[in-house]
């Protein structure tokens, strides 16, 4: 199968007020195959919506450093120009962001939002615009979708909400999705309702998508290959089955850890949760080195000193960490 | 129940009898709409240990959560903190109680003065209390700090240039800087990266065994919950619908709804595509 | 819609106050305009008791203002001492030559403020914000009697305008586009003033609000899904925008009436102003209270205009007004 989007060596880097450079992904490469569903794995400040913002080129300032490429359709979206930018956006890569509550215009109604974004690429014709329109929402809320695309983001819950944003962005049938924590702000049943939705998204439309999450369990059962983000670096990158059941880099490793059990028979000892020491560090990375190694249980020197590089433990898994270095 | 502190011979220190609590809404050309938040809600919380509150939204948690902290007016039905009716009490009596019941909320954004650094936050609910001088306020809020694995020298930042897993820390100090009984946890875990949740899990825990807190742990995370508590009560539309230890409602769910917030909860050893709802 | 008929109560409960506020403080001032009067040799003082009667100066004053409200809901504004004429149609006249200057000074300000505001927030921190907030802090610091004076002077200097008035003497003779050309011609200065009073606030108003939402999530989120920059600027950021505006909207057409005093005086405009002026120091009770009340009317129909399109633009209170 062949690549539809190819991400090489992504580094973005932001301009501080001081002058410093605060580096937020530091050479992450990956590839997204059609039809594919990659889950990004990542906490805060691990870079991961700054690589969902970079995909687009959506950088809000202009001081933003950014080298690598980002390949899509034989093109280098980090090369583009604004215009071309403009046409893929919504159109053939399109962005779900986080905060639904946010992420919608306050005082226009949703099935009109949804309406812009088609009329952004190209339809014109006002019944062609007005059928789509209620295509979309119909493959979202069923009978419903009338009275949504009447409603005001206000008027909606969490999960309605978010069922518009899924809108926007299926509306002009992408080949890629990229979905920035979509399910953080609702319950467990809405999660799942969410997370059914996309499934057959996927199916019926043959997405590709980049799933953003910072809770794996999100991941099993639904994405193809997960990759793990740390500090702005990738530190594993394998198929789900593999990495989710037994993952191999310590930070994965320690993460799944710190998750509560919930099949486990719960004592009244209440257990510390083992977790992760030290914060995760705010302010810019070390220049060299592995950025987990202050944290890691399984540290050495060369952690300090030099930058693991990534080690293929198969084919399809890679890691990158000194431990698997001669293996 | 072993830890120390866990008194069950002793009366209850929280005890909620039929509580009630009803909205009227007015609709678009329509009749005042009433809107049962809490149907007669029964429970009793020991002191020391930690009750669980699960459920949806709009179950019914949050209302419960305002109520218990004197922050809404129940309709009906009775709370008895340490004995005393809170319904019941004048104001004066009140506000000696308050202090008591502490809540931290989900957002720690949104939870401080973004204008005020750390220390000017900690020190705000005994300023309000008005008995202390500045230097025990101080040193007191630097004793908060170390105990809830903040940095000293993080008290001249203010809420922005901490991390989310800090603010909750911040969150817990400042709720403990009146020696509260009970603190109500109202979904404060839940913005957290699950690495941090667990940090400030073990933070809860081991404060509740080294004071003798008492927790109400609102969420909607099962795994969690189990983990917390010494017993787990799920709600739904306004009522508890079942209450128990948590292996015995996470292994033997005797409701429908119970059974629902399970299934609904992700996990991790799956390998193959999940089963369609 | 309660929510609607609960703002126009509020507007109509603010007007009968001012109304009864400014009577009472009209008729509490010292002197009144038969004190000139009696000044005056000629005039017999029987005269002068008759036409007290006659107004009802020695009357009580809750009757008095009772007998003034009835008048005036029937169309009556009272009676001019001054012009011995009555006061309704003395004041409309005055007030739509106060219109002419303000509608036309609101219509360009805005038309001028809101494009050069959206511009400026769009290149925040850029050259073109800084040359508008240079251009605008200058225009602030100098007074409004300066702009006036500087406007009468170019008029002068230069006679490229007519310097006071509203129209020529020989208007009457003019054609129809003769006529247009010299009300123009009369119009500019005074116009021209009002606008650059107004427009620095404007302005800064604008970008401020625009500016607040040009950070907003959900411009960034409509922005990845292709939609053009145009349409982002003006269909999504100034309609977020907005309600900041529409208030402030509401307020200049309060000010209809009673912001452009200055530059009527000055520029001799024969409008509202300085007709008001006159009446206040003659004393002349009658025009007094109907000019208060004609400016209070605008300015409560100003916030309730802007009420009304509040409530029209923002969705979300229309849904709190119901609950």
């Amino acid at each position: 199968m062949e690549s539809i989007l190819e991400v090489r060596d992504l580094s973005v880097s932001y301009r501080l007020r001081g002058g410093d450079l605060h580096r937020a992904l530091d050479g992450v490469s990956f590839g997204l195959e059609s039809g594919e569903v990659v889950g990004i794995l990542g906490e805060s400040g691990s870079g991961k919506t700054t690589l969902a913002v970079a995909l687009l080129g959506l950088f809000r300032r202009d001081s933003v450093v950014a080298s690598g490429n980002v390949l899509f359709q034989g093109k280098d979206l980090l090369k583009a120009e604004p215009n071309e930018l403009r046409g893929i956006r919504g159109k053939s890569i399109s962005l779900i962001f986080q905060e639904p509550s946010v992420a919608l215009h306050p005082t226009m109604r949703v099935g009109q939002q949804v309406r812009r974004v088609l009329a952004a690429h190209g339809m014109s014709d006002r019944t062609e615009l007005d059928r789509r329109t209620r295509e979309v929402l119909e493959a979202l809320f069923g009978e419903e979708a009338e009275r949504m695309a009447r409603a005001y983001p206000h008027q909606l819950s969490g999960g309605q909400r978010q069922r518009i944003l899924i809108a926007q962005a299926i509306a002009c049938e992408p080949a890629v999705v990229v979905a920035d924590e979509p399910t953080a702000s609702l319950d467990p049943t809405t999660q799942m309702e969410i997370l059914h939705v996309f499934r057959g998204l996927r199916k019926t439309l043959g997405l590709a998508m980049i799933f953003i999450t910072h809770n794996p369990a999100l991941l099993s059962g639904f994405a193809d290959r997960v990759m793990v983000l740390y500090a702005g670096k990738v530190v594993e990158l394998g198929p789900a089955t593999e990495t989710l059941v037994s993952p191999k880099h310590p930070y994965t490793q320690a993460l799944f850890r710190s998750i509560p059990p919930l099949d486990e028979p719960h004592d009244a000892g209440k257990r510390s949760l083992p977790t992760i020491p030290r914060d995760a560090n705010l302010s810019p990375w070390p220049p060299c080195g592995c950025p987990f190694e202050p944290r890691c249980r399984e540290r050495m020197e060369i952690c300090k000193s030099d930058d693991p590089g990534f080690v293929n433990l198969s084919e399809t898994h890679m890691v990158s960490c000194f431990l698997y270095e001669n293996q | 129940m072993n830890t120390s502190t866990d008194d069950r011979n002793m009366p209850p220190l929280l005890e909620v009898e039929n509580l009630v609590k009803t909205y009227s809404r007015k609709q678009f050309a329509g009749p005042r709409e009433e809107v049962r938040a809490l149907a007669s809600v029964s429970f009793s919380i020991f002191r020391g240990t930690t009750l669980a509150l699960v459920g949806e939204s709009g179950s019914g948690k949050s209302t419960l959560a305002l109520c218990l902290a004197c922050l809404e007016k129940p309709t009906s039905g009775l709370i008895r903190f340490e004995g005393s009716d809170l319904l019941r009490l004048g104001e004066r009596d009140l506000r000696a109680i308050r202090p008591k019941v502490q809540m931290i909320f989900q957002d720690p954004a949104s939870s401080f003065n973004p204008r005020w650094k750390v220390l000017e936050i900690l020190a705000e609910p005994l300023a309000f209390e008005g008995t202390r001088g500045r230097d025990e306020m101080r040193s007191r809020a630097h004793v908060l700090l170390q105990q809830t694995g903040l940095s000293s020298d993080l008290g001249e930042k203010l809420p922005i240039e901490l991390s989310g897993g800090q603010r909750q820390r911040l969150a817990i100090a400042r709720a403990l800087m009146l020696d509260p009984e009970l603190l109500i946890l109202d979904e404060a875990l839940s913005a957290l990266d699950c690495s941090v949740q667990a940090q400030i899990a073990n933070l809860l825990v081991e404060l509740q065994s080294a004071r003798g807190l008492t927790y109400l742990f609102i969420t909607h995370d099962m795994a969690m919950a189990a983990h917390l508590a010494d017993e787990i009560a799920v709600m739904s539309k306004g009522r508890m619908v079942e209450k128990g230890l948590p292996d015995k409602v996470l292994k033997q769910p005797e409701n429908e709804i119970t059974r629902e917030l399970l299934a609904a909860v992700p996990r991790m050893d799956r390998s193959g595509p999940r089963a369609e709802s | 819609m309660p929510y609607l008929l609960r703002r126009f109560g509020h507007a109509v409960f603010l007007l009968i106050g001012v109304s009864v506020l400014a009577f009472v403080f009209t008729v509490l001032a010292p002197g009144n305009y038969f004190d000139e009067m009696r000044l005056n040799p000629q005039i017999a003082p029987e005269t002068i008791s008759a036409l007290r009667t006659r107004y009802e100066l020695d009357r009580p004053l809750p009757i008095r203002y009772a007998h003034w409200i009835g008048s005036v809901l029937h169309g009556d504004m009272g009676f001019s001492f001054a012009y011995n004429s009555p006061v309704a149609p003395l004041l409309l006249v005055r007030a739509r030559n106060t219109l002419l200057l303000t509608l036309t000074a609101m219509l360009l300000a805005w038309g001028i403020a809101l494009p050069l505001g959206i511009w400026s927030a769009e290149h925040q921190g850029g050259v073109p914000d800084r040359l508008v907030s240079s251009g605008t802090a200058a225009l602030m610091v100098i007074p409004d009697l300066a702009l006036a004076l500087g406007f009468l002077v170019l008029a002068v200097k230069s006679g490229w305008f007519p310097t006071g008035g509203m129209v020529s003497l020989h208007f009457d003779g003019l054609s129809f586009l003769g006529k247009i050309r010299d009300l123009l011609l009369h119009m500019a200065l005074p116009v021209a003033a009002l606008v650059l009073s107004v427009l620095p606030l404007l302005i800064r108003h604008v970008r401020a609000a625009v500016e607040q939402v040009l950070d907003a999530p959900f411009l960034l989120a409509a922005e990845g899904h292709g939609i053009p920059r145009r349409t982002l600027l003006y269909r999504f950021a100034l309609r977020a925008a907005s309600n900041p505006l529409i208030s402030l909207f509401g307020f200049s057409v309060g000010t209809l009436l009673s912001g452009s005093l200055l530059v009527e005086v000055v520029m001799s405009w024969p409008g509202l102003g300085p007709f008001l002026l006159e009446a206040i120091l003659a004393r002349d009770l009658y025009v007094v209270i109907g000019g208060v009340l004609l400016s209070t009317l605008f300015l409560v129909g100003g916030n309730f205009l802007a009420d009304l399109l509040l409530y029209w633009a923002d969705p979300r209170i229309r849904t709190e007004a119901r609950t």
